[in-house]
């Protein structure tokens, strides 16, 4: 360290902290909120997995899961992980048009994902299986239903960015929000995956 | 505030090439866990074992052809991030079910 | 209208409490009245309540933390004294219902509201000047988490006038904190309070270690870093990783209390026992959370004071990595007892001893360190030196703690209220003390009384021996933790001598705020010009204090570990000199929104506390509405001119000359 460096401009006038890209530090923040949630994710996956057989003489997972049904909201979340890509892509292209046009079908994949899920819920509820009924079924819905209100959260995100992207354009304000809004819809698509995995598929054995 | 430069976040320089391919394989993927199960008559290891594998390949596709996570973006720290909260997952989940499982023998819980 | 709410909540019949609300009451007025006859008010807004300068609001982290120690230390006391009199069938003064809200209130006053807002103010306060950062990267949000912690606090002390606290211990163990067996408000409270805190701290960590990661200045590599900035890294990892368990664990708790759900029942298949494992995956990470920053904070006490470079800089690095991850792999010595076996009682009774390796390191690197040194026996150093010794003391008991087979004895006895206070007043509050006395002047431009410091120390070092030590021997007599009375009168003179070492403590708290007044009367005499009052070795001592709101009107440039140190070394000596030209600087915006948010999120706990649903709704939409307000606010910065900067550098030389 010389002895000018704190007080001397030319030692380093631009290059000390203009690296800082304000965009990328936030996706990158953004990236870390994902791990925190991820362990939440993970804490509600432990305690499904110690509960899983906890059904107290209500009904058991094999009973009362459809894989059909399970298959469909897979894929219409798995597509919707596709056209949240494309938009990504339509915004490197700079084609506001394209971001938008895609962004409502990714809207309208994870609408119907969330549809499913209520009516998957709504159903369990009226046949007497809520979430009150034993300890699994309690950490199913909570489990399951975390994950939707995720989703839920992220369509509502969509909306906004939908709207405020029509509003703005795409630029340093809206650019680094989509790309942080694309993690977390592939992230909801990766907790969706164990989901079907871990709950779903493991429980029809 | 510069324009966001796609090499420095970490989260976009895909190309149609890396989604069509991830979408593909994921598609397949989630056809061969369900299927498994659904139609497959295997017995339970073979089921469970199909599942697992699936499952973190699909992850790992989400991952790099989606999310484009790689070493190159942020100095690595992306990646160091997820291995190692994956890591601390790993503990705490295999930990709570090894304990509770433990001591739901001991207690006599069943 | 105002759900389980209404007159009846308030207990009037507890004369206690009665005559510390209305103390309250009176130094609330009168904090009030003084603030609006002097016309502070305006003041306060713009300058702290809406301001996102990290050095504000580590200061009012701190501030909040030694009121709230003075709130903990009262049920503290309280409880020594009721276990001074309420023996061999005396049933003492405080009533087992009021007895258990003081203990639980103790516990989660203590960590959340104590000793987590020092550690967070402290890190707000020193890491951006350590990284020879502007701010932190997310300076909005680190004005959003102290609100939220704000909330919470409020939260846990309006319990104390309406309705009740938890009755449960400071973690709630299930199923105690079911709705069964605890139909009151006191577990919503605790549920409450925690979740609009821990929400706030997560937001910290991520903030925090986004900043260390993102912003050093030029020349700081990982390796560079202080090692303050290095634990608070650590600590970050674990916030991050750690707090949402809490946050998951407690949203399990909820549903079972206000959906009726089963995951941690007696009934239904729910497992109590996941809720304690549960809980003790995150409160185990939590300890290093707290432990961590102090070590930081001795490791430079000890550097600056003996004027040496910090002995074995990188095995104090790995050593904290170390004790990083190892701190989420020994959860389960909390609850041996449990019943999961030999096998895993084994690996995790293992995994704790091995845990003391480096912090045994750390240890041996401090002692190293002054080894051959030139000591100043400051107010900090005396600290540090407190604190090797007692934390030595309290880890080893803590390795005892740790062998499964002895902690069948000794589990849910006083030996375990012994350990913990041993690392936790030996290690965090000695620590965050040192800090507090250390980077004072940092903050405020002149130093703090030495003479108070030291009277402080001692009666805290004595005060803790005096109160604990006679709480390991108690416990071989057989002595439980939470006891309201007790009837072996042999229990009792023990008894009594921890209840006057609670007042030697009491004493130190006295000294701190006498500290605090003396420094503050004598300011003129004791300011600090330099802006490096202690002759330090890292970058916060480069600018001057306070700082300026950017911080450095150059960012500084380093090369080596001790860089600013180095630089004082050379021949001809360091002068400060001042710049020829300067540029403009892109600061934030101070705002509004942090605080309005969190004052929502205050209605909405405070609304689900009662089920006042409609007060839920209006919560939940004010937080919301503000949210979206600063997405779409797009005035969220500025540019201080190169002129202002100018003034404000040319007068702080003109200071620097005036002292020459």
């Amino acid at each position: 360290m010389a002895t000018d460096t704190l007080s001397n401009h030319d030692a380093h006038a631009h290059d000390g902290h203009e690296h800082h890209d304000p965009g990328a530090m936030k996706v990158f923040g953004f990236w870390i909120y994902l791990m925190s949630d991820l362990v939440i994710f993970g804490t509600l996956f432990a305690t499904f997995g110690v509960l899983s057989q906890a059904t107290a003489g209500g009904p058991t997972s094999q009973e009362i899961f459809e894989l059909p049904f399970v298959l469909v909201e897979t894929f219409l979340l798995l597509v919707s992980s596709f056209t949240f890509g494309l938009a990504v892509l339509a915004q490197n292209a700079g084609d506001r048009g394209a971001v938008l046009k895609w962004l409502a079908v990714t809207f309208l994949l994870g609408f119907g994902f969330v549809a499913m899920e209520i009516y998957e819920f709504h159903h369990l509820i009226v046949e007497g299986y809520g979430p009150d009924r034993s300890a699994f079924l309690s950490a199913f819905f909570t489990l399951v239903g975390t994950h939707g209100l995720h989703v839920s959260v992220g369509l509502l995100w969509i909306a906004i960015m939908f709207f405020q992207i029509s509003k703005r354009g795409l630029d340093s304000v809206t650019k680094p929000r989509m790309l942080c809004l694309s993690l977390f819809w592939h992230f909801l698509d990766i907790v969706w995956i164990c989901v079907f995995s871990f709950v779903y598929l493991f429980g029809a054995l | 505030m510069s324009d966001i430069h796609t090499s420095h976040d970490g989260a976009s320089h895909g190309s149609y090439k890396s989604y069509i391919t991830g979408l593909i394989i994921s598609i397949v993927l989630t056809l061969i866990a369900f299927g498994v199960v659904m139609v497959g008559d295997f017995s339970m290891p073979v089921m469970m074992v199909t599942i697992v594998i699936t499952a973190i390949i699909q992850v790992l596709v989400q991952l790099v052809l989606f999310m484009h996570l790689n070493f190159k973006s942020e100095g690595g720290w992306n990646v160091i991030s997820f291995v190692f909260t994956a890591g601390i997952l790993v503990l705490i989940i295999g930990g709570s079910l090894w304990i509770l499982h433990n001591i739901h023998v001991n207690m006599m819980l069943g | 209208m105002f759900g389980k709410l209404s007159l009846d909540s308030i207990p009037y019949h507890e004369p206690i409490i009665m005559v510390t609300a209305a103390a309250i009451a009176i130094i609330g007025a009168t904090v009030f009245g003084l603030i609006t006859y002097y016309r502070k008010w305006g003041y306060l807004w713009t300058e702290w309540v809406t301001s996102i300068d990290h050095k504000k609001i580590g200061v009012m982290y701190f501030l909040v933390a030694l009121v709230m120690l003075v709130r903990g230390f009262a049920d503290a006391i309280m409880m020594r004294t009721q276990q001074a009199i309420a023996a061999g069938g005396a049933e003492g003064y405080l009533p087992p219902h009021h007895y258990d809200q003081i203990f639980t209130a103790h516990g989660v006053i203590m960590i959340f509201f104590v000793a987590m807002p020092m550690v967070i103010g402290l890190m707000n306060l020193v890491v951006p000047l350590q990284i020879g950062a502007r701010d932190v990267a997310f300076p909005f949000m680190n004005n959003l988490s102290f609100w939220l912690f704000a909330a919470g606090m409020i939260l846990v002390n309006m319990s104390l006038v309406i309705g009740e606290f938890a009755k449960t211990g400071w973690l709630a163990y299930a199923p105690l904190s079911e709705l069964k067996y605890s139909p009151d408000v006191g577990v919503d409270y605790w549920i409450w309070a925690l979740q609009l805190s821990g929400i706030g701290t997560t937001l910290t960590g991520i903030n925090f270690f986004v900043t260390i990661l993102k912003m050093r200045t030029k020349g700081m590599t990982l390796f560079r870093m202080p090692i303050f900035t290095w634990t608070a890294l650590c600590t970050n990892v674990l916030i991050i990783l750690s707090f949402p368990i809490l946050t998951a664990t407690i949203v399990l708790l909820t549903l079972d209390r206000y959906l009726g759900m089963h995951f941690f029942t007696n009934d239904m298949g729910g497992s109590q026992m996941m809720y304690v494992n549960l809980i003790w995956a995150w409160g185990h990470p939590e300890v290093y959370i707290l432990i961590l920053p102090a070590f930081g904070v001795f490791s430079e006490v000890i550097a600056t004071f003996t004027k040496k470079r910090l002995f074995g800089y990188k095995t104090m690095v790995w050593a904290t990595a170390a004790i990083t991850v190892l701190s989420f792999i020994v959860w389960l010595h909390h609850f041996f007892t449990m019943g999961a076996g030999a096998n895993v009682n084994a690996f995790f009774g293992i995994m704790t001893m091995i845990i003391a390796v480096p912090t045994g390191v750390k240890i041996f690197n401090w002692l190293f360190t002054m080894y051959r040194g030139r000591l100043e026996f400051t107010a900090p150093v005396l600290w540090t030196i407190g604190f090797i010794i007692t934390f030595t003391l309290g880890g080893m008991t803590g390795v005892m703690l740790a062998v499964p087979g002895a902690n069948f004895v000794l589990h849910n006895s006083l030996f375990v209220i012994a350990h913990f206070h041993n690392v936790i007043i030996g290690g965090v509050v000695f620590g965050m003390m040192a800090g507090f006395t250390y980077w004072f002047p940092k903050a405020f431009g002149f130093t703090l009384s030495e003479k108070w410091g030291k009277r402080s120390f001692w009666c805290w070092l004595i005060g803790f021996y005096l109160a604990f030590m006679p709480l390991y021997a108690l416990s071989f007599f057989g002595a439980m933790r939470r006891m309201q009375s007790y009837e072996q009168t042999s229990w009792q003179p023990l008894m009594i001598v921890a209840w006057v070492g609670a007042v030697v403590i009491a004493m130190g708290i006295a000294c701190i705020v006498i500290q605090l007044i003396v420094s503050i009367r004598d300011r003129e005499k004791n300011r600090d010009l330099t802006g490096d009052p202690w002759d330090g070795r890292t970058l916060e001592w480069a600018t001057s204090s306070p700082p300026p709101n950017y911080n450095f009107a150059y960012l500084p440039a380093v090369d080596s570990i001790d860089s600013y140190w180095e630089m004082k070394q050379q021949p001809g000596g360091f002068k400060r000199e001042l710049a020829t030209s300067f540029e403009d600087i892109h600061m934030p915006k101070n705002t509004a929104e942090g605080p309005i948010m969190s004052l929502f999120g205050l209605f909405f706990g405070f609304a689900l506390i009662w089920h006042i649903w409609w007060l839920v709704g209006l919560g939940a939409l004010g937080m919301f509405v503000t949210f979206m307000y600063r997405i779409f606010n797009e005035d969220t910065d500025y540019h201080v001119s190169a002129a202002e900067v100018e003034k404000t550098e040319r007068e702080y030389h003109k200071r620097l000359e005036m002292q020459a």
